[in-house]
C-alpha cells in the first residue's frame, strides 16, 4: 500500500516545496560566468528561447535569447526565474527507497531492481496489463519515445498514458476528426497577418503570455479582437467583442455564431464546396440555434453574438485560437469541432492569416504527443489500433506487430482501473497527479491503493510522497533533446549542466530500466542523440515524420515544423495550403448537437464552478511552487467571485470562504472582482494539499478524447470569517 | 498630458504603452536579476483597481529632461549622464531623505531603508552603452515596455508617441515616451468608436438580466 511515510507536514519540512530565492552561492558570490547556452525555457509550449548562464556546474542566471524568432527575447516570469530550480535545496541528488521511518537513500542497484522485480512479481500474479506508465510531455521528445518503447516492449504492458491526456487532447482528437491531422495548422507568424482574432477559451495572457504580442502585432493592423471566456482575462479586457459565457455552454455559442454566418451568408462557397464535407449536417445541427435562444444557454447577449458573427465572417482573413477552456469538457471534442466549423465555414484555412490553432500547453505538449508515448498511438502520430501503423512500427522495432499491445487506458481511466484492482503497480515520470487529477479524494484513495509505485523525478512531488522508490532524474538544462512546440516546430533543447550527486539523465534510466527487463536490445542506445537517429529513422512515413531533421539542422534553422520527410525538405511551416490530411484531402463539417456538461448547477450546489492557471506558476507547481519570487507574485489560491454574488454572501474582499462541490471542500480567500460572471467562480489550480482546486472537479471525462471536466462543476459558497492574514500573504 | 517632443527617426527610443500590459511581471522579475540592485526590482507594476478590472500599469522612470528629483536632492546624489538617462542615487551621497521620493511627479524613486538609500531605474545604462536593449523591454511578452526607434515604431505600431506632461503647474519632458489611443475599438455593427465592452458591462448583465 503506497501511503506517505510520515505526515504531509513532515514530508514537506524535509523535501519542500522551499523557496529558492537567490543563485546558488547568493547574490554576492560573484560568481565568474563560465558559459552562455542557448537553449529554451523549461516551462510551457511556447518554448521561448532563453540563454542561461552558466558557472560550477550550475544555471546562475538567464540572458534573453534575442535571435530565436519565435520570442526575439521575450518571456514571462516563469522563464525568468526557471534558473532557480538549479541548486534548489529540495533537489533529488540520491534514489530513495521508503521505510516505515521516512525516506532511505538507496543505491541504483537497489532501487532498479526492486522496481523490475516488482514489475515482474504483479504481471505474473495479474496479468501483463496490471503495470500501468504515466508519463507527461515536459520531457523532451527522445525521453517520451523512451518512455513508449519501454512500456510496451520493456514491460509490456498496453497502459501508458501521459498528462498530455488532461491538457490538449480535445483537440488532437478534434483536429484529427475534422482535418486528419493533429497539429496546429499555422506558425504563430500568421497571427500578425489575420483581420481578426478571436480567443476562445485562453487565457493568453497568463497562460502563453508570449502569444499576446502576435494579437498585439495583428491589431497594430487593425485587427478586431473577440475573446469568449467566463472571465474578464487581462487579454479579454482590451476585447471588440467579449462573449462572457457561463462555463460549459461553449457548444451553444460557436453553434449559434455558425448560425449566424449562415444567415448573413458570411460563408465562403468555393471553399466549403471544393474543400469541405459536411456543411448540409453541420449546418442542419444549429438551425434551432438563434442568438436569442445562445442568450439563454450562454448568458451573452443575443446581440454580442450577432456581433462576433460579423467581426468573425465579414474579413478576408482571421484566425481562431484556443486552449483549455473549450478542451477540459466532458464535450470538448464537440467544442474543438464546433470552432473548426466556424474556421471551415468562412475558408479560414491554408493562407497567411487563417487557421484554426489549439495553444498547447506543455513544454513538449505536440512532441510529447506524437512518438509513442500516448495509449493511442505510436511513433510518428500513427495509430495503435491500425494494422498497417503497427506493421511500421513493428518492422522499425525489429518486432513482430503482435508483440506491440493494442491500446491501453488513458490517465483518469489508470486511476479507475487502480481503484478496482486492474492496474496494482505504477511507474510515474513527469507528473503529479495528486495536483492534477481531478478529484483529489479519489486520486489519493488509488495512489494508497497501488502495491508498488516507482517515480522518476528531480523533486519529491506530491504524488512522490506515496512512492516505494523515487528514482533521481534530470532537469531540463541537464540533458539535450529535442521539444515540438505549440506552433508545431521541433527545437533543440542544450544542456547546460549535468545532473548533480547520483542524479541521473532520464534516458540513461530509462534505458537501464529496459535493459534490466531484458530488452536489452531495444535500449542499447547511448544517449538521446542515438535516441533522436532512432526517432527518425521510426518516425519516417508516418504523420509526425521527423526523418529529414537532424540536432544541427534544428540549431541552424531554429528549428524545422514537421512533416520533415527528408534532409532537404524545409519543413512545413503552414498545413493544409492545398489539402486536408484526410484520404481524400477534404475536410470535415461535423454536425455539432448542444449538450450540458456532466453536472449543473441545482439547489444545493447552485454556483458553477471553473479552475485556471495563473501567470506565475506552471501546471502542478512542482517546479514554481519552490521559486520564491513565484510565489510572491501569487502566493495562494484565491476564489475569484464578482461582487454581486459575494454581497449575497456577506462576503468581502479577502474574507475566508469555503467552497463545497459533491467531491470536496477547499477554504481560500475570497478575491471580489467584477472580471467574473456573477454566477461562477474560479480558483486556480497549482497548489497541493488542502489548497488543491481539484479536491472539487468532477472526474467525468469526454467520452472521446478522455480529458476530464476540469472547466466546470457545481458548488456552493459560505463565508467562514475575516481575513486570517493580510491578503496574498501565504500561509507558513 | 500635451505636446510631443518628436524624436529622431534613427533615435532609439524607450516607449511605455499601458494599454498593452498584461500584469504578468516578467519586467519585475527580469530587472530584479540586474548586478546592480541584486534581487530588488526597480519596476514598478501595480493594477489600477483590481476590484474592477484586469488592468494594470507598468512605470520605469521616465527619465526627465530636467529631472525634478535630481533638483530637489539636497546631496546632489542624483545625476544625469550623457545619455540623458537618470541615474539611480549616488550611495556615497545619498542621504535617504526621500525628498525625490515626494517631488517625482512619476512616483518612481523609492528609499530602501535596508540600505539607508533611494534606487529607482537607471534605464540600464550598462546594457544600453553595450548596444543591449534595457531589460524589462527585452523580455516583455506584450511590448507594453519597447524599445527601438522612432522609425521603427511609426512604421510598426499604433497609437501616438508622447512625452510632454503637465502637472498642475509643472511642465515635464520626459525620454521616455508613452502612448495615446483614441478611445476604445470601433463598433462592428455601428461603426463608431465607443468604450470596450470588457470595460463598461462586461457581461451584459443589464441586457441579459443576470441579477
Amino acid at each position: 500500500m503506497a501511503r506517505p511515510p510520515l505526515s504531509d507536514a513532515e514530508l514537506v519540512e524535509r523535501y519542500g516545496p522551499h523557496l529558492n530565492w537567490e543563485p546558488p552561492g547568493g547574490w554576492d558570490a560573484g560568481l565568474e560566468i563560465e558559459r552562455e547556452v542557448d537553449t529554451h525555457c523549461a516551462f510551457c509550449g511556447q518554448q521561448c528561447g532563453i540563454t542561461l548562464k552558466v558557472a560550477n556546474n550550475s544555471v546562475v542566471g538567464f540572458e534573453p535569447r534575442y535571435d530565436f524568432p519565435f520570442n526575439e527575447g521575450k518571456l514571462c516570469p516563469k522563464g525568468v526565474k526557471r534558473y532557480l530550480q538549479g541548486g534548489h535545496p529540495d533537489r533529488l541528488t540520491e534514489p530513495l527507497q521508503r521505510t516505515e521511518a521516512g525516506f532511505r537513500d538507496a543505491t541504483w542497484d537497489a532501487v532498479l531492481d526492486r522496481t523490475v522485480s516488482e514489475i515482474r512479481r504483479i504481471q505474473s500474479e495479474h496479468g501483463p496489463d496490471a503495470f500501468g506508465v504515466i508519463s507527461g510531455s515536459s520531457l523532451t521528445t527522445e525521453k517520451t519515445y523512451l518512455m513508449g518503447k519501454l512500456a510496451r516492449l520493456g514491460i509490456g504492458t498496453a497502459n501508458i498514458d501521459y498528462n498530455g491526456r488532461l491538457c490538449m487532447v480535445s483537440a488532437a482528437a478534434g483536429n484529427k476528426k475534422a482535418l486528419g491531422m493533429d497539429r496546429a495548422p499555422n506558425p504563430w507568424s500568421d497571427i500578425p497577418h489575420a483581420q481578426v482574432v478571436f480567443v476562445a477559451g485562453a487565457n493568453i495572457a497568463e497562460c502563453a503570455p508570449i502569444t499576446t504580442d502576435y494579437i498585439w502585432r495583428a491589431r497594430d493592423r487593425g485587427a478586431k479582437l473577440i475573446v469568449a471566456d467566463p472571465r474578464v482575462n487581462p487579454l479579454a479586457r482590451t476585447a471588440d467583442c467579449f462573449l462572457g459565457l457561463r462555463p460549459g455552454t461553449d457548444t451553444a455559442l460557436y453553434g449559434a455564431i455558425l448560425r449566424e454566418l449562415i444567415q448573413r451568408d458570411l460563408l465562403d462557397h468555393d471553399f466549403i464546396e471544393q474543400r469541405t464535407h459536411g456543411i448540409a449536417e453541420a449546418a442542419a445541427a444549429v438551425d434551432h440555434m438563434t442568438p436569442k435562444w445562445a442568450e439563454g444557454v450562454t448568458g451573452v447577449p443575443a446581440s454580442r453574438i450577432e456581433q462576433a458573427a460579423e467581426l468573425w465572417g465579414r474579413p478576408a482573413t482571421g484566425m481562431l485560437l484556443h486552449a483549455r477552456g473549450i478542451e477540459h469538457h466532458s464535450k470538448g471534442v464537440q467544442n474543438v469541432l464546433a470552432c473548426i466549423n466556424l474556421g471551415l465555414a468562412t475558408g479560414r484555412y491554408g493562407k497567411p492569416g487563417c487557421g484554426v490553432c489549439t495553444i498547447t500547453g506543455q513544454g513538449n505538449g505536440q512532441g510529447g504527443r506524437e512518438q509513442g508515448q500516448k495509449s493511442d498511438q505510436l511513433p510518428g502520430a500513427r495509430d495503435i489500433g491500425n494494422p498497417d501503423h503497427r506493421a511500421e512500427v513493428a518492422a522499425a522495432w525489429g518486432v513482430e506487430p503482435d508483440d506491440i499491445p493494442q491500446e491501453g487506458l488513458s490517465y483518469e481511466e489508470q486511476f479507475d482501473a487502480i481503484l478496482d484492482g486492474r492496474i496494482r503497480g505504477l511507474l510515474l515520470i513527469c507528473s503529479n497527479p495528486m495536483v492534477s487529477l481531478p478529484d483529489t479524494a479519489k486520486t489519493r484513495a488509488a495512489l494508497e491503493k497501488l502495491e508498488f509505485f516507482a517515480v522518476i523525478d528531480f523533486f519529491l512531488t506530491e504524488s512522490a510522497f506515496h512512492a516505494d522508490v523515487v528514482l533521481p532524474g534530470s532537469l531540463h538544462e541537464e540533458e539535450e533533446g529535442v521539444v515540438t512546440t505549440a506552433e508545431g516546430r521541433c527545437v533543440k533543447i542544450n544542456a547546460a549542466v549535468s545532473p548533480p550527486g547520483n542524479a541521473r539523465r532520464d534516458t540513461d534510466i530509462i534505458c537501464d530500466l529496459g535493459r534490466r527487463l531484458g530488452a536489452g536490445q531495444h535500449f542499447a542506445m547511448d544517449g538521446p542523440r542515438e535516441v533522436f537517429e532512432e526517432i527518425r529513422r521510426v518516425s519516417r512515413g508516418g504523420v509526425a515524420d521527423y526523418a529529414g531533421m537532424t540536432w544541427e539542422r534544428l540549431e541552424a534553422e531554429q528549428g524545422i515544423f514537421w512533416p520533415c520527410p527528408t534532409e532537404d525538405h524545409p519543413g512545413t511551416p503552414r498545413l493544409y495550403e492545398r489539402s486536408f490530411a484526410h484520404a481524400d484531402g477534404k475536410a470535415r463539417m461535423l454536425p455539432v448537437e448542444h449538450r450540458d456538461p456532466a453536472e449543473v448547477v441545482d439547489d444545493e450546489y447552485p454556483i458553477w464552478y471553473t479552475t485556471g492557471r495563473v501567470v506565475s506558476q506552471y501546471l502542478s507547481g512542482a517546479q514554481t511552487r519552490r521559486i520564491g519570487p513565484l510565489i510572491e507574485q501569487y502566493p495562494e489560491p484565491l476564489c475569484e467571485m464578482h461582487p454581486r454574488l459575494a454581497s449575497v454572501h456577506g462576503i468581502a474582499d479577502g474574507d475566508l470562504v469555503r467552497v463545497v462541490s459533491r467531491r470536496g471542500s477547499i477554504e481560500v480567500p475570497a478575491q471580489v472582482v467584477e472580471s467574473i460572471r456573477p454566477d461562477t467562480v474560479f480558483i486556480p489550480y497549482h497548489w497541493a494539499g488542502h489548497k488543491a482546486a481539484n479536491q472539487l472537479t468532477n472526474p467525468v471525462l469526454d467520452p472521446i478524447s478522455k480529458i476530464p471536466e476540469y472547466k466546470v462543476a457545481a458548488v456552493r459558497i459560505e463565508r467562514i470569517g475575516p481575513p486570517q492574514r493580510p491578503v496574498g500573504q501565504a500561509a507558513p | 498630458m500635451m505636446g510631443t517632443k518628436l524624436p529622431g527617426s534613427d533615435e532609439l527610443i524607450f516607449v511605455i504603452d499601458q494599454s498593452r500590459c498584461i500584469g504578468c511581471g516578467a519586467c519585475v522579475t527580469a530587472c530584479a536579476e540586474c548586478d546592480t540592485h541584486k534581487g530588488t526590482s526597480m519596476m514598478h507594476l501595480d493594477y489600477v483597481d483590481r476590484s474592477q478590472s484586469t488592468q494594470t500599469a507598468p512605470m520605469v522612470c521616465m527619465h526627465c529632461d530636467d529631472p525634478t528629483c535630481a533638483s530637489v536632492c539636497p546631496a546632489d546624489a542624483i545625476k544625469q549622464g550623457d545619455d540623458l538617462l537618470v541615474q539611480s542615487a549616488d550611495q556615497s551621497r545619498c542621504i535617504a531623505c526621500s525628498n525625490c521620493v515626494y517631488a517625482c511627479p512619476f512616483g518612481v524613486p523609492e528609499v530602501y531603508p535596508e540600505r539607508n538609500m533611494m534606487m529607482k531605474c537607471d534605464g540600464c545604462y550598462d546594457r544600453r552603452s553595450e548596444g543591449k536593449a534595457p531589460m524589462c523591454a527585452s523580455v516583455c511578452p506584450s511590448e507594453a515596455l519597447w524599445f527601438g526607434t522612432a522609425d521603427e515604431f511609426d512604421r510598426t505600431r499604433a497609437g501616438t508617441l508622447a512625452n510632454s506632461f503637465q502637472f498642475g503647474g509643472q511642465h515635464v519632458t520626459t525620454n521616455v515616451y508613452t502612448v495615446t489611443h483614441e478611445l476604445g475599438p470601433v463598433d462592428a455593427l455601428l461603426g463608431r468608436g465607443e468604450t470596450p465592452q470588457a470595460v463598461t458591462d462586461p457581461f451584459g448583465l443589464e441586457e441579459v438580466g443576470v441579477s
